[in-house]
Protein backbone atom coordinates (compact mmCIF):
# COMPACT_ATOMS: atom_id res chain seq x y z
CA UNK A 1 0.00 0.00 0.00
CA UNK A 2 1.23 3.60 -0.77
CA UNK A 3 0.44 6.93 0.39
CA UNK A 4 0.82 9.72 -1.85
CA UNK A 5 1.36 13.13 -1.14
CA UNK A 6 0.77 15.81 -4.20
CA UNK A 7 1.58 19.47 -4.14
CA UNK A 8 0.17 21.93 -6.03
CA UNK A 9 -0.26 25.80 -6.50
CA UNK A 10 -3.15 28.10 -8.21
CA UNK A 11 -1.80 29.86 -10.30
CA UNK A 12 -3.53 32.51 -12.95
CA UNK A 13 -4.69 31.27 -16.31
CA UNK A 14 -3.20 33.90 -18.66
CA UNK A 15 -4.39 34.60 -21.82
CA UNK A 16 -2.45 36.52 -24.25
CA UNK A 17 -1.55 38.99 -22.41
CA UNK A 18 -0.37 39.73 -18.68
CA UNK A 19 -0.94 43.26 -16.96
CA UNK A 20 0.67 43.73 -13.43
CA UNK A 21 -0.84 45.28 -10.69
CA UNK A 22 -0.17 49.08 -10.09
CA UNK A 23 3.18 48.34 -7.58
CA UNK A 24 4.12 45.82 -9.98
CA UNK A 25 4.77 42.98 -7.57
CA UNK A 26 2.61 40.85 -8.66
CA UNK A 27 0.18 39.74 -12.06
CA UNK A 28 -3.34 41.76 -12.17
CA UNK A 29 -5.39 38.09 -11.64
CA UNK A 30 -8.68 40.35 -11.28
CA UNK A 31 -10.00 39.32 -14.53
CA UNK A 32 -8.55 36.15 -14.64
CA UNK A 33 -9.67 32.30 -14.35
CA UNK A 34 -6.67 30.12 -12.46
CA UNK A 35 -5.69 27.05 -12.80
CA UNK A 36 -2.14 24.98 -11.86
CA UNK A 37 0.09 24.18 -14.06
CA UNK A 38 0.00 20.95 -16.31
CA UNK A 39 3.16 19.56 -14.71
CA UNK A 40 0.80 19.60 -11.57
CA UNK A 41 -2.06 17.88 -13.30
CA UNK A 42 0.33 15.10 -14.10
CA UNK A 43 1.32 14.90 -10.97
CA UNK A 44 -1.83 14.80 -9.81
CA UNK A 45 -2.80 11.45 -12.43
CA UNK A 46 0.77 9.95 -11.10
CA UNK A 47 -0.70 10.30 -7.88
CA UNK A 48 -4.43 8.58 -8.24
CA UNK A 49 -2.76 5.67 -10.21
CA UNK A 50 -0.40 4.53 -7.91
CA UNK A 51 -2.34 4.89 -4.67
CA UNK A 52 -5.31 2.81 -6.99
CA UNK A 53 -2.93 0.55 -8.02
CA UNK A 54 -1.23 -0.34 -4.88
CA UNK A 55 -4.58 0.38 -2.49
CA UNK A 56 -3.21 3.45 -1.07
CA UNK A 57 -4.91 7.19 -0.73
CA UNK A 58 -3.65 9.88 -2.87
CA UNK A 59 -4.11 13.65 -0.80
CA UNK A 60 -3.97 16.88 -2.20
CA UNK A 61 -1.99 19.93 -0.71
CA UNK A 62 -2.02 23.62 -1.26
CA UNK A 63 -0.31 26.43 0.17
CA UNK A 64 -2.21 29.69 -0.78
CA UNK A 65 -5.58 31.36 -0.08
CA UNK A 66 -8.98 30.23 0.96
CA UNK A 67 -9.33 30.87 -3.20
CA UNK A 68 -7.13 27.38 -3.94
CA UNK A 69 -9.67 25.45 -2.49
CA UNK A 70 -10.90 25.54 -6.65
CA UNK A 71 -8.21 23.90 -7.44
CA UNK A 72 -8.26 21.62 -4.41
CA UNK A 73 -11.50 19.99 -5.63
CA UNK A 74 -10.41 20.05 -8.89
CA UNK A 75 -7.99 17.21 -7.96
CA UNK A 76 -10.47 15.90 -5.43
CA UNK A 77 -12.96 15.14 -8.20
CA UNK A 78 -10.74 13.30 -10.20
CA UNK A 79 -9.73 10.52 -7.35
CA UNK A 80 -7.58 12.41 -4.80
CA UNK A 81 -9.48 11.01 -1.47
CA UNK A 82 -7.93 14.06 1.08
CA UNK A 83 -7.25 17.04 1.21
CA UNK A 84 -4.89 19.63 3.09
CA UNK A 85 -5.04 23.30 3.09
CA UNK A 86 -2.28 25.84 3.93
CA UNK A 87 -3.83 28.60 4.17
CA UNK A 88 -1.71 31.62 3.80
CA UNK A 89 -0.82 34.75 1.49
CA UNK A 90 1.37 32.72 -1.02
CA UNK A 91 3.01 35.65 -2.46
CA UNK A 92 4.87 36.06 0.55
CA UNK A 93 6.41 32.65 0.60
CA UNK A 94 9.51 31.88 -1.22
CA UNK A 95 10.14 28.17 -2.54
CA UNK A 96 12.49 27.39 0.66
CA UNK A 97 9.43 29.04 3.18
CA UNK A 98 6.60 26.62 0.93
CA UNK A 99 9.27 23.74 1.22
CA UNK A 100 9.92 24.05 5.05
CA UNK A 101 5.94 24.84 5.52
CA UNK A 102 4.66 21.54 3.73
CA UNK A 103 7.26 19.50 5.06
CA UNK A 104 6.15 20.82 9.02
CA UNK A 105 2.82 19.54 7.50
CA UNK A 106 3.98 15.46 6.40
CA UNK A 107 5.91 15.49 9.90
CA UNK A 108 2.72 16.44 11.73
CA UNK A 109 0.66 14.11 9.51
CA UNK A 110 3.78 11.45 10.32
CA UNK A 111 3.23 11.56 14.29
CA UNK A 112 -0.66 11.28 13.73
CA UNK A 113 0.54 8.01 12.42
CA UNK A 114 -0.04 9.45 8.18
CA UNK A 115 3.42 8.46 6.51
CA UNK A 116 3.28 9.67 3.01
CA UNK A 117 5.49 6.93 1.28
CA UNK A 118 5.96 9.16 -2.16
CA UNK A 119 5.06 13.03 -2.33
CA UNK A 120 4.71 14.51 -5.83
CA UNK A 121 5.24 17.64 -6.96
CA UNK A 122 5.44 19.83 -10.30
CA UNK A 123 8.97 20.17 -11.61
CA UNK A 124 8.56 24.08 -12.01
CA UNK A 125 5.46 25.76 -10.47
CA UNK A 126 3.39 28.02 -13.48
CA UNK A 127 3.83 31.47 -12.23
CA UNK A 128 7.26 31.98 -10.04
CA UNK A 129 8.81 28.86 -11.67
CA UNK A 130 11.48 28.15 -8.74
CA UNK A 131 12.61 24.86 -9.83
CA UNK A 132 13.19 24.23 -6.48
CA UNK A 133 10.43 23.37 -3.64
CA UNK A 134 10.94 19.52 -4.68
CA UNK A 135 13.72 19.27 -3.80
CA UNK A 136 14.33 21.97 -0.84
CA UNK A 137 10.91 19.35 0.69
CA UNK A 138 13.06 16.40 0.04
CA UNK A 139 15.65 17.78 1.80
CA UNK A 140 13.75 19.24 4.46
CA UNK A 141 12.69 15.33 5.65
CA UNK A 142 15.88 14.07 4.65
CA UNK A 143 14.58 12.31 1.55
CA UNK A 144 15.60 10.90 -1.88
CA UNK A 145 14.56 13.36 -4.42
CA UNK A 146 14.26 12.59 -8.27
CA UNK A 147 13.58 15.85 -10.48
CA UNK A 148 11.48 15.83 -14.14
CA UNK A 149 10.18 12.45 -14.25
CA UNK A 150 7.32 11.72 -16.35
CA UNK A 151 6.11 8.33 -14.87
CA UNK A 152 6.44 6.37 -11.87
CA UNK A 153 5.60 3.26 -10.90
CA UNK A 154 5.74 1.77 -7.15
CA UNK A 155 6.60 -1.93 -6.47
CA UNK A 156 6.74 -2.78 -3.09
CA UNK A 157 9.02 -0.34 -0.99
CA UNK A 158 10.63 0.93 -4.27
CA UNK A 159 9.75 3.26 -6.59
CA UNK A 160 10.51 3.17 -10.17
CA UNK A 161 10.60 6.92 -12.37
CA UNK A 162 11.40 7.30 -15.93
CA UNK A 163 12.67 10.80 -16.92
CA UNK A 164 13.28 11.75 -20.10
CA UNK A 165 17.11 12.60 -21.14
CA UNK A 166 19.12 14.08 -23.77
CA UNK A 167 20.15 10.13 -24.96
CA UNK A 168 17.18 8.37 -23.91
CA UNK A 169 15.15 7.42 -21.00
CA UNK A 170 16.74 7.46 -17.80
CA UNK A 171 15.38 4.74 -15.45
CA UNK A 172 15.56 5.49 -11.82
CA UNK A 173 14.80 3.06 -8.89
CA UNK A 174 14.45 4.41 -5.45
CA UNK A 175 13.32 3.53 -1.94
CA UNK A 176 10.03 4.86 -0.30
CA UNK A 177 9.89 7.20 1.53
CA UNK A 178 11.05 9.22 -1.57
CA UNK A 179 9.66 12.77 -3.48
CA UNK A 180 9.77 13.24 -7.17
CA UNK A 181 8.79 16.12 -9.42
CA UNK A 182 6.69 15.31 -12.51
CA UNK A 183 7.23 16.75 -15.95
CA UNK A 184 4.28 17.08 -18.30
CA UNK A 185 4.38 13.97 -20.87
CA UNK A 186 4.15 10.50 -19.57
CA UNK A 187 0.08 10.76 -18.96
CA UNK A 188 -2.87 12.37 -19.86
CA UNK A 189 -4.57 13.69 -16.63
CA UNK A 190 -8.29 12.79 -16.77
CA UNK A 191 -10.81 15.21 -16.55
CA UNK A 192 -13.63 14.85 -13.93
CA UNK A 193 -16.59 14.13 -13.94
CA UNK A 194 -20.17 14.98 -12.64
CA UNK A 195 -20.21 12.01 -10.33
CA UNK A 196 -16.55 12.96 -9.42
CA UNK A 197 -17.59 16.60 -8.40
CA UNK A 198 -19.94 15.62 -6.23
CA UNK A 199 -18.14 13.48 -4.11
CA UNK A 200 -15.19 15.85 -4.33
CA UNK A 201 -17.94 18.35 -2.42
CA UNK A 202 -18.21 15.71 0.28
CA UNK A 203 -14.30 15.76 0.73
CA UNK A 204 -13.78 17.68 4.02
CA UNK A 205 -10.15 19.58 3.61
CA UNK A 206 -8.30 19.56 6.31
CA UNK A 207 -7.29 23.25 6.95
CA UNK A 208 -4.27 24.44 9.09
CA UNK A 209 -2.21 27.88 9.39
CA UNK A 210 1.74 27.69 8.15
CA UNK A 211 3.71 26.59 11.24
CA UNK A 212 6.73 28.54 9.88
CA UNK A 213 6.71 32.43 9.69
CA UNK A 214 8.34 33.23 5.79
CA UNK A 215 11.55 34.71 4.73
CA UNK A 216 10.27 35.77 1.80
CA UNK A 217 10.42 35.08 -2.33
CA UNK A 218 13.09 38.10 -2.29
CA UNK A 219 11.36 39.77 -4.77
CA UNK A 220 12.30 43.08 -5.91
CA UNK A 221 9.40 43.77 -8.71
CA UNK A 222 8.16 42.17 -11.65
CA UNK A 223 8.80 43.44 -15.34
CA UNK A 224 6.89 43.31 -18.54
CA UNK A 225 8.91 43.36 -21.61
CA UNK A 226 7.64 46.56 -23.87
CA UNK A 227 4.23 46.03 -25.82
CA UNK A 228 5.43 46.21 -29.44
CA UNK A 229 3.06 47.57 -31.62
CA UNK A 230 1.60 45.26 -34.06
CA UNK A 231 4.05 45.09 -37.06
CA UNK A 232 2.13 42.33 -38.68
CA UNK A 233 2.19 42.25 -42.80
CA UNK A 234 -0.93 40.78 -44.15
CA UNK A 235 0.19 38.83 -47.09
CA UNK A 236 -3.71 38.10 -48.48
CA UNK A 237 -6.51 36.18 -47.64
CA UNK A 238 -7.16 32.72 -48.12
CA UNK A 239 -5.61 30.23 -50.39
CA UNK A 240 -5.02 32.78 -53.22
CA UNK A 241 -2.24 33.87 -50.71
CA UNK A 242 0.19 31.19 -51.70
CA UNK A 243 1.91 32.56 -54.30
CA UNK A 244 3.08 35.45 -52.01
CA UNK A 245 3.81 32.78 -49.02
CA UNK A 246 6.52 30.99 -51.23
CA UNK A 247 7.92 34.39 -52.85
CA UNK A 248 8.19 35.26 -49.04
CA UNK A 249 9.66 31.63 -48.10
CA UNK A 250 12.00 32.12 -51.02
CA UNK A 251 13.25 35.36 -50.02
CA UNK A 252 14.06 34.20 -46.70
CA UNK A 253 16.27 30.87 -48.17
CA UNK A 254 14.37 28.48 -46.51
CA UNK A 255 12.73 27.01 -49.80
CA UNK A 256 15.04 26.82 -53.09
CA UNK B 1 35.36 34.74 -7.69
CA UNK B 2 32.71 32.57 -9.85
CA UNK B 3 32.32 28.64 -10.34
CA UNK B 4 30.54 27.39 -14.00
CA UNK B 5 29.11 23.88 -13.88
CA UNK B 6 29.60 23.09 -17.46
CA UNK B 7 27.50 20.28 -19.01
CA UNK B 8 29.46 18.30 -21.91
CA UNK B 9 29.00 16.92 -25.26
CA UNK B 10 30.93 14.52 -27.32
CA UNK B 11 31.86 17.75 -29.12
CA UNK B 12 32.68 19.73 -25.98
CA UNK B 13 30.65 22.12 -23.26
CA UNK B 14 27.43 21.98 -24.50
CA UNK B 15 26.27 25.11 -25.89
CA UNK B 16 24.11 26.94 -23.00
CA UNK B 17 27.00 25.80 -20.71
CA UNK B 18 29.12 27.84 -23.40
CA UNK B 19 26.30 30.90 -23.09
CA UNK B 20 26.72 30.36 -19.10
CA UNK B 21 30.39 30.74 -19.11
CA UNK B 22 29.83 34.06 -21.26
CA UNK B 23 27.20 35.21 -19.02
CA UNK B 24 29.29 35.10 -15.90
CA UNK B 25 32.28 37.13 -17.56
CA UNK B 26 30.27 40.77 -16.76
CA UNK B 27 30.65 39.97 -12.91
CA UNK B 28 34.23 40.55 -13.54
CA UNK B 29 36.11 38.05 -11.49
CA UNK B 30 38.14 35.15 -12.32
CA UNK B 31 36.04 31.97 -13.25
CA UNK B 32 36.06 28.32 -12.78
CA UNK B 33 34.83 25.49 -14.64
CA UNK B 34 33.59 22.02 -13.04
CA UNK B 35 33.36 19.32 -15.18
CA UNK B 36 31.80 15.67 -13.77
CA UNK B 37 32.90 12.39 -15.35
CA UNK B 38 34.75 12.24 -18.61
CA UNK B 39 36.71 14.92 -20.54
CA UNK B 40 36.09 15.41 -24.05
CA UNK B 41 38.59 15.96 -26.18
CA UNK B 42 39.28 19.63 -26.46
CA UNK B 43 37.43 20.45 -23.95
CA UNK B 44 40.60 22.16 -22.21
CA UNK B 45 41.33 24.04 -25.14
CA UNK B 46 37.53 25.28 -25.40
CA UNK B 47 37.38 26.36 -21.81
CA UNK B 48 41.03 28.49 -22.04
CA UNK B 49 39.33 30.42 -25.03
CA UNK B 50 36.37 31.25 -22.45
CA UNK B 51 39.12 32.91 -20.63
CA UNK B 52 38.23 29.84 -17.70
CA UNK B 53 41.19 30.28 -15.36
CA UNK B 54 41.01 26.49 -13.95
CA UNK B 55 38.98 23.49 -15.07
CA UNK B 56 38.28 21.43 -11.53
CA UNK B 57 37.33 17.48 -12.20
CA UNK B 58 35.63 15.24 -10.45
CA UNK B 59 35.01 11.54 -11.30
CA UNK B 60 35.61 8.66 -10.05
CA UNK B 61 32.30 5.60 -9.12
CA UNK B 62 30.36 7.98 -7.51
CA UNK B 63 30.07 9.85 -11.03
CA UNK B 64 29.76 7.10 -13.35
CA UNK B 65 25.59 7.28 -13.21
CA UNK B 66 24.42 10.81 -12.75
CA UNK B 67 23.13 11.55 -8.79
CA UNK B 68 21.93 14.80 -8.65
CA UNK B 69 23.01 14.98 -5.09
CA UNK B 70 26.27 13.34 -6.01
CA UNK B 71 26.76 16.19 -8.42
CA UNK B 72 25.55 19.25 -6.15
CA UNK B 73 28.50 17.68 -4.00
CA UNK B 74 31.29 18.35 -6.45
CA UNK B 75 29.69 21.54 -7.19
CA UNK B 76 29.97 22.21 -3.44
CA UNK B 77 33.37 20.73 -2.58
CA UNK B 78 34.92 23.21 -6.34
CA UNK B 79 32.62 26.14 -4.82
CA UNK B 80 35.01 26.11 -1.03
CA UNK B 81 38.53 24.54 -2.88
CA UNK B 82 38.47 28.10 -5.37
CA UNK B 83 36.17 30.03 -2.72
CA UNK B 84 33.53 30.75 -5.19
CA UNK B 85 31.15 33.36 -3.99
CA UNK B 86 28.87 32.95 -7.51
CA UNK B 87 27.90 29.36 -8.63
CA UNK B 88 25.97 28.93 -11.99
CA UNK B 89 24.80 26.62 -14.08
CA UNK B 90 22.91 26.87 -17.52
CA UNK B 91 19.27 26.13 -16.90
CA UNK B 92 18.83 23.24 -18.10
CA UNK B 93 16.87 20.10 -16.33
CA UNK B 94 20.39 18.58 -15.20
CA UNK B 95 21.54 22.28 -14.00
CA UNK B 96 18.31 23.02 -12.43
CA UNK B 97 18.24 20.34 -10.38
CA UNK B 98 21.94 20.11 -9.30
CA UNK B 99 21.59 24.21 -8.47
CA UNK B 100 18.65 23.24 -6.58
CA UNK B 101 20.55 20.67 -4.52
CA UNK B 102 23.32 23.02 -4.17
CA UNK B 103 21.22 25.38 -3.11
CA UNK B 104 19.74 23.46 0.16
CA UNK B 105 23.22 21.85 0.96
CA UNK B 106 24.09 25.34 1.22
CA UNK B 107 21.18 26.40 2.97
CA UNK B 108 20.84 29.24 0.53
CA UNK B 109 18.38 30.82 -1.89
CA UNK B 110 18.65 29.86 -5.33
CA UNK B 111 17.49 32.07 -8.30
CA UNK B 112 16.22 29.96 -11.81
CA UNK B 113 16.91 31.28 -15.23
CA UNK B 114 18.49 34.50 -14.65
CA UNK B 115 19.24 36.74 -17.66
CA UNK B 116 20.91 39.69 -16.32
CA UNK B 117 22.61 40.59 -13.20
CA UNK B 118 21.27 44.14 -12.46
CA UNK B 119 23.58 44.96 -9.11
CA UNK B 120 26.18 43.80 -7.16
CA UNK B 121 26.54 44.04 -3.38
CA UNK B 122 24.29 41.99 -2.47
CA UNK B 123 23.82 40.37 -5.90
CA UNK B 124 20.49 41.78 -7.62
CA UNK B 125 18.85 39.75 -11.02
CA UNK B 126 16.58 39.58 -13.00
CA UNK B 127 15.00 36.16 -13.88
CA UNK B 128 12.01 34.95 -16.41
CA UNK B 129 8.85 33.84 -14.16
CA UNK B 130 5.58 33.08 -16.50
CA UNK B 131 7.77 30.96 -18.76
CA UNK B 132 9.78 33.88 -19.85
CA UNK B 133 7.05 35.95 -20.34
CA UNK B 134 7.89 38.15 -17.50
CA UNK B 135 10.71 38.94 -15.80
CA UNK B 136 11.34 39.04 -12.16
CA UNK B 137 14.06 41.38 -10.35
CA UNK B 138 15.55 39.33 -7.64
CA UNK B 139 17.60 40.14 -4.49
CA UNK B 140 19.94 37.09 -3.95
CA UNK B 141 20.97 37.96 -0.48
CA UNK B 142 23.55 35.17 1.03
CA UNK B 143 27.03 34.40 1.38
CA UNK B 144 27.05 32.33 -2.11
CA UNK B 145 24.57 33.41 -4.54
CA UNK B 146 22.85 29.99 -6.42
CA UNK B 147 22.26 30.58 -10.36
CA UNK B 148 21.02 29.00 -13.21
CA UNK B 149 21.34 31.26 -16.75
CA UNK B 150 17.98 30.97 -18.74
CA UNK B 151 18.28 29.74 -22.31
CA UNK B 152 20.10 32.22 -24.82
CA UNK B 153 19.95 34.73 -22.03
CA UNK B 154 23.35 36.01 -24.16
CA UNK B 155 24.96 34.20 -27.00
CA UNK B 156 28.29 32.04 -26.69
CA UNK B 157 30.92 33.99 -27.52
CA UNK B 158 34.86 33.14 -26.51
CA UNK B 159 36.55 35.93 -24.49
CA UNK B 160 39.04 38.15 -26.32
CA UNK B 161 42.11 36.86 -24.98
CA UNK B 162 42.34 32.71 -24.47
CA UNK B 163 43.85 31.37 -21.13
CA UNK B 164 45.77 28.35 -20.68
CA UNK B 165 43.26 26.75 -18.20
CA UNK B 166 44.52 25.14 -15.34
CA UNK B 167 43.46 21.53 -14.56
CA UNK B 168 42.57 20.20 -11.05
CA UNK B 169 41.24 16.79 -9.93
CA UNK B 170 38.64 17.52 -7.43
CA UNK B 171 38.37 15.43 -4.38
CA UNK B 172 34.59 15.17 -3.66
CA UNK B 173 33.15 13.74 -0.37
CA UNK B 174 29.79 11.51 -2.04
CA UNK B 175 28.07 9.50 1.03
CA UNK B 176 25.32 6.93 0.38
CA UNK B 177 22.98 9.30 0.91
CA UNK B 178 23.80 11.65 -2.01
CA UNK B 179 24.00 8.09 -4.55
CA UNK B 180 19.89 7.33 -3.02
CA UNK B 181 17.95 8.86 -6.44
CA UNK B 182 20.70 7.76 -9.04
CA UNK B 183 20.13 6.38 -12.60
CA UNK B 184 20.13 2.77 -12.71
CA UNK B 185 19.91 2.32 -16.25
CA UNK B 186 19.05 4.41 -19.35
CA UNK B 187 17.01 3.12 -22.22
CA UNK B 188 18.62 4.40 -25.59
CA UNK B 189 15.76 3.09 -27.69
CA UNK B 190 13.51 6.40 -26.55
CA UNK B 191 15.34 8.98 -27.21
CA UNK B 192 14.09 12.83 -26.67
CA UNK B 193 12.39 13.32 -30.01
CA UNK B 194 12.02 16.83 -29.29
CA UNK B 195 15.74 17.48 -30.51
CA UNK B 196 14.93 17.72 -34.19
CA UNK B 197 12.14 20.29 -33.31
CA UNK B 198 14.12 22.38 -31.30
CA UNK B 199 17.44 22.71 -33.88
CA UNK B 200 14.71 22.55 -37.24
CA UNK B 201 15.23 25.73 -39.26
CA UNK B 202 11.73 25.34 -40.49
CA UNK B 203 8.97 24.64 -37.77
CA UNK B 204 5.41 24.19 -39.23
CA UNK B 205 2.71 24.96 -36.26
CA UNK B 206 -0.82 23.17 -35.45
CA UNK B 207 -3.05 24.01 -32.95
CA UNK B 208 -6.95 23.58 -32.40
CA UNK B 209 -7.23 24.71 -35.98
CA UNK B 210 -5.83 21.50 -37.45
CA UNK B 211 -9.57 20.17 -36.63
CA UNK B 212 -8.82 16.24 -35.00
CA UNK B 213 -5.85 13.83 -35.60
CA UNK B 214 -6.72 13.40 -39.01
CA UNK B 215 -5.98 17.43 -39.73
CA UNK B 216 -2.41 16.91 -39.82
CA UNK B 217 -1.77 15.29 -43.51
CA UNK B 218 -1.57 18.50 -45.00
CA UNK B 219 0.93 20.19 -42.58
CA UNK B 220 3.16 17.21 -42.27
CA UNK B 221 3.53 17.42 -46.17
CA UNK B 222 4.26 20.99 -45.92
CA UNK B 223 7.29 19.94 -42.80
CA UNK B 224 8.27 17.60 -45.99
CA UNK B 225 8.31 20.06 -48.57
CA UNK B 226 10.49 22.27 -46.43
CA UNK B 227 12.51 19.95 -44.85
CA UNK B 228 11.54 21.22 -41.02
CA UNK B 229 9.73 19.84 -37.81
CA UNK B 230 6.23 19.43 -36.45
CA UNK B 231 5.48 21.91 -33.37
CA UNK B 232 1.77 21.59 -32.01
CA UNK B 233 -0.34 23.54 -29.06
CA UNK B 234 -1.02 22.07 -26.11
CA UNK B 235 -4.68 21.79 -27.27
CA UNK B 236 -3.16 19.15 -29.77
CA UNK B 237 -1.49 17.13 -27.18
CA UNK B 238 -3.69 17.12 -24.60
CA UNK B 239 -7.05 15.92 -27.04
CA UNK B 240 -4.18 13.00 -27.58
CA UNK B 241 -3.91 14.60 -31.49
CA UNK B 242 -0.25 14.40 -31.91
CA UNK B 243 2.59 12.96 -28.96
CA UNK B 244 3.81 15.45 -26.22
CA UNK B 245 7.52 15.75 -27.53
CA UNK B 246 5.99 17.98 -30.63
CA UNK B 247 4.54 20.31 -28.14
CA UNK B 248 5.74 23.90 -28.21
CA UNK B 249 5.84 26.28 -25.28
CA UNK B 250 6.23 27.07 -21.39
CA UNK B 251 5.41 22.80 -20.45
CA UNK B 252 6.82 21.90 -23.96
CA UNK B 253 9.89 22.73 -26.25
CA UNK B 254 11.64 26.12 -26.49
CA UNK B 255 12.40 26.35 -30.26
CA UNK B 256 14.41 29.21 -31.95
CA UNK B 257 14.14 28.54 -36.01
CA UNK B 258 14.50 30.84 -39.00
CA UNK B 259 10.75 30.42 -39.75
CA UNK B 260 7.94 29.50 -37.30
CA UNK B 261 4.82 28.81 -39.30
CA UNK B 262 1.75 28.77 -36.86
CA UNK B 263 -1.25 27.44 -38.41
CA UNK B 264 -4.70 27.75 -36.61
CA UNK B 265 -2.64 28.47 -33.51
CA UNK B 266 -4.03 31.55 -31.03
CA UNK B 267 -1.09 32.38 -29.49
CA UNK B 268 -1.33 31.96 -25.85
CA UNK B 269 1.03 33.30 -23.66
CA UNK B 270 2.37 30.16 -22.79
CA UNK B 271 2.83 29.09 -26.52
CA UNK B 272 4.32 32.11 -27.38
CA UNK B 273 6.57 31.25 -24.56
CA UNK B 274 8.45 28.73 -26.63
CA UNK B 275 8.12 30.43 -29.98
CA UNK B 276 8.85 33.89 -29.21
CA UNK B 277 12.73 33.08 -30.21
CA UNK B 278 11.55 32.49 -33.89
CA UNK B 279 13.22 34.79 -36.23
CA UNK B 280 10.30 35.23 -38.52
CA UNK B 281 7.34 34.14 -37.92
CA UNK B 282 4.19 33.98 -40.59
CA UNK B 283 1.10 32.95 -38.79
CA UNK B 284 -2.21 31.38 -40.93
CA UNK B 285 -5.66 31.62 -38.90
CA UNK B 286 -8.76 32.56 -39.67
CA UNK B 287 -9.35 35.43 -36.75
CA UNK B 288 -6.78 38.37 -37.66
CA UNK B 289 -7.53 39.09 -34.04
CA UNK B 290 -5.56 36.36 -32.33
CA UNK B 291 -2.69 37.15 -30.74
CA UNK B 292 -0.36 34.98 -33.03
CA UNK B 293 -1.42 37.28 -36.20
CA UNK B 294 -1.25 40.65 -34.21
CA UNK B 295 2.76 39.20 -32.85
CA UNK B 296 3.50 37.66 -35.76
CA UNK B 297 5.59 39.46 -38.29
CA UNK B 298 3.36 38.00 -41.73
CA UNK B 299 0.01 36.25 -41.63
CA UNK B 300 -2.63 34.92 -44.31
CA UNK B 301 -6.03 34.97 -42.89
CA UNK B 302 -8.17 32.22 -43.62
CA UNK B 303 -8.82 28.65 -43.31
CA UNK B 304 -5.56 26.40 -43.26
CA UNK B 305 -7.01 23.31 -44.21
CA UNK B 306 -7.61 25.44 -47.82
CA UNK B 307 -4.32 27.53 -47.29
CA UNK B 308 -2.26 24.82 -46.06
CA UNK B 309 -2.72 22.67 -49.16
CA UNK B 310 -2.62 25.54 -52.16
CA UNK B 311 1.16 26.82 -50.43
CA UNK B 312 1.87 22.87 -50.96
CA UNK B 313 1.17 22.88 -54.33
CA UNK B 314 2.57 26.31 -55.05
CA UNK B 315 5.76 24.69 -53.74
CA UNK B 316 5.77 21.40 -55.55
CA UNK B 317 4.60 23.45 -58.53
CA UNK B 318 7.35 26.18 -58.52
CA UNK B 319 9.82 23.12 -58.33
CA UNK B 320 8.93 21.06 -60.78
C1 LIG C 1 0.78 26.82 -16.95
C2 LIG C 1 0.35 26.57 -18.36
C3 LIG C 1 1.29 26.06 -19.26
C4 LIG C 1 0.92 25.87 -20.59
N1 LIG C 1 1.86 25.40 -21.46
C5 LIG C 1 1.57 25.37 -22.78
C6 LIG C 1 2.55 24.97 -23.75
O1 LIG C 1 3.65 24.55 -23.41
N2 LIG C 1 2.22 25.02 -25.06
C7 LIG C 1 0.98 25.44 -25.49
O2 LIG C 1 0.76 25.48 -26.70
N3 LIG C 1 0.04 25.76 -24.59
C8 LIG C 1 0.29 25.73 -23.26
N4 LIG C 1 -0.69 26.06 -22.38
C9 LIG C 1 -2.08 26.23 -22.89
C10 LIG C 1 -2.35 27.60 -23.49
O3 LIG C 1 -2.81 28.45 -22.46
C11 LIG C 1 -3.47 27.53 -24.56
O4 LIG C 1 -4.61 26.93 -24.02
C12 LIG C 1 -3.08 26.76 -25.84
O5 LIG C 1 -1.79 27.17 -26.29
C13 LIG C 1 -4.10 27.01 -26.91
O6 LIG C 1 -3.88 26.15 -28.01
P1 LIG C 1 -4.41 26.55 -29.47
O7 LIG C 1 -3.84 27.85 -29.87
O8 LIG C 1 -4.15 25.37 -30.34
O9 LIG C 1 -5.99 26.61 -29.27
P2 LIG C 1 -6.97 27.85 -29.24
O10 LIG C 1 -6.55 28.85 -28.24
O11 LIG C 1 -8.33 27.28 -29.14
O12 LIG C 1 -6.78 28.54 -30.64
C14 LIG C 1 -7.13 27.99 -31.87
C15 LIG C 1 -6.84 29.04 -32.94
O13 LIG C 1 -7.04 28.47 -34.21
C16 LIG C 1 -7.84 29.33 -35.01
N5 LIG C 1 -8.56 28.47 -35.94
C17 LIG C 1 -9.57 27.60 -35.67
N6 LIG C 1 -9.95 26.94 -36.78
C18 LIG C 1 -9.15 27.40 -37.79
C19 LIG C 1 -9.03 27.08 -39.19
N7 LIG C 1 -9.82 26.18 -39.79
N8 LIG C 1 -8.09 27.74 -39.91
C20 LIG C 1 -7.28 28.67 -39.33
N9 LIG C 1 -7.36 29.00 -38.01
C21 LIG C 1 -8.26 28.35 -37.26
C22 LIG C 1 -8.70 30.10 -34.04
O14 LIG C 1 -9.09 31.35 -34.57
C23 LIG C 1 -7.73 30.27 -32.86
O15 LIG C 1 -6.94 31.43 -33.02
C24 LIG C 1 -0.38 26.19 -21.02
C25 LIG C 1 -1.31 26.67 -20.11
C26 LIG C 1 -0.96 26.84 -18.78
C27 LIG C 1 -1.96 27.38 -17.83
N1 LIG D 1 2.15 27.30 -2.75
C1 LIG D 1 2.32 26.02 -3.11
N2 LIG D 1 1.46 25.07 -2.65
C2 LIG D 1 1.63 23.75 -3.00
N3 LIG D 1 2.61 23.33 -3.80
C3 LIG D 1 3.49 24.24 -4.26
C4 LIG D 1 3.40 25.61 -3.95
N4 LIG D 1 4.40 26.26 -4.57
C5 LIG D 1 5.09 25.32 -5.27
N5 LIG D 1 4.54 24.10 -5.07
C6 LIG D 1 4.94 22.83 -5.69
O1 LIG D 1 6.31 22.87 -6.01
C7 LIG D 1 6.50 22.74 -7.42
C8 LIG D 1 7.72 23.51 -7.85
O2 LIG D 1 7.56 24.87 -7.57
P1 LIG D 1 8.73 25.95 -7.76
O3 LIG D 1 9.95 25.39 -7.11
O4 LIG D 1 8.21 27.18 -7.09
O5 LIG D 1 8.91 26.12 -9.23
C9 LIG D 1 5.18 23.17 -8.03
O6 LIG D 1 5.00 22.61 -9.30
C10 LIG D 1 4.19 22.63 -7.00
O7 LIG D 1 3.97 21.24 -7.19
Amino acid sequence: MADILVCIKRVPDLGGEISLTPDSMSVDTSRLGHTVSPHEECAVELAIQAAKASDGEATVLSLGSADSLEQIRDALAVGCTGAVLVEAEAERFGPADVAAAIAAVVRAHEQEGRTYDLILLGNDAADTGDFQVGIRLAYALGRPVVAGVSTIEVVGDRVIARATAAEGTDIFEVDLPAVMTVMEGGVEPRYPSIPGRMKAKRVAVETVAPSISPAGPGRVRLKLPPVQPSQVQILGHGPEAASAVVDLLESLGVSR
Amino acid sequence: MTLVLVETDASGAIEVSQEALTFVRDLGSPVHALVVGDVPAGLVDQLGEYGVESMLHADGPAFTAYAAAAWAAAVVAAASTSGDEVVVAAGTPRGSEVMAHVACRLDVPMAANVVSIDGTGPLQVSRQVLGGSALEELRLDAATAVLTVAGHACEAEPSATSVSTKVEELDVPVVDADLRARVTRTEAGDPDESGALKSARVVVGAGRGAGGPDGFGDLLEMVELLGGALGVSRVVTSLGWRPHNEQVGQTGSRISPDVYIPCGISGAIQHWAGCSSAKTILAINNDADAPMVTKAHYAVIGDMHEIVPAINAELRRRRA
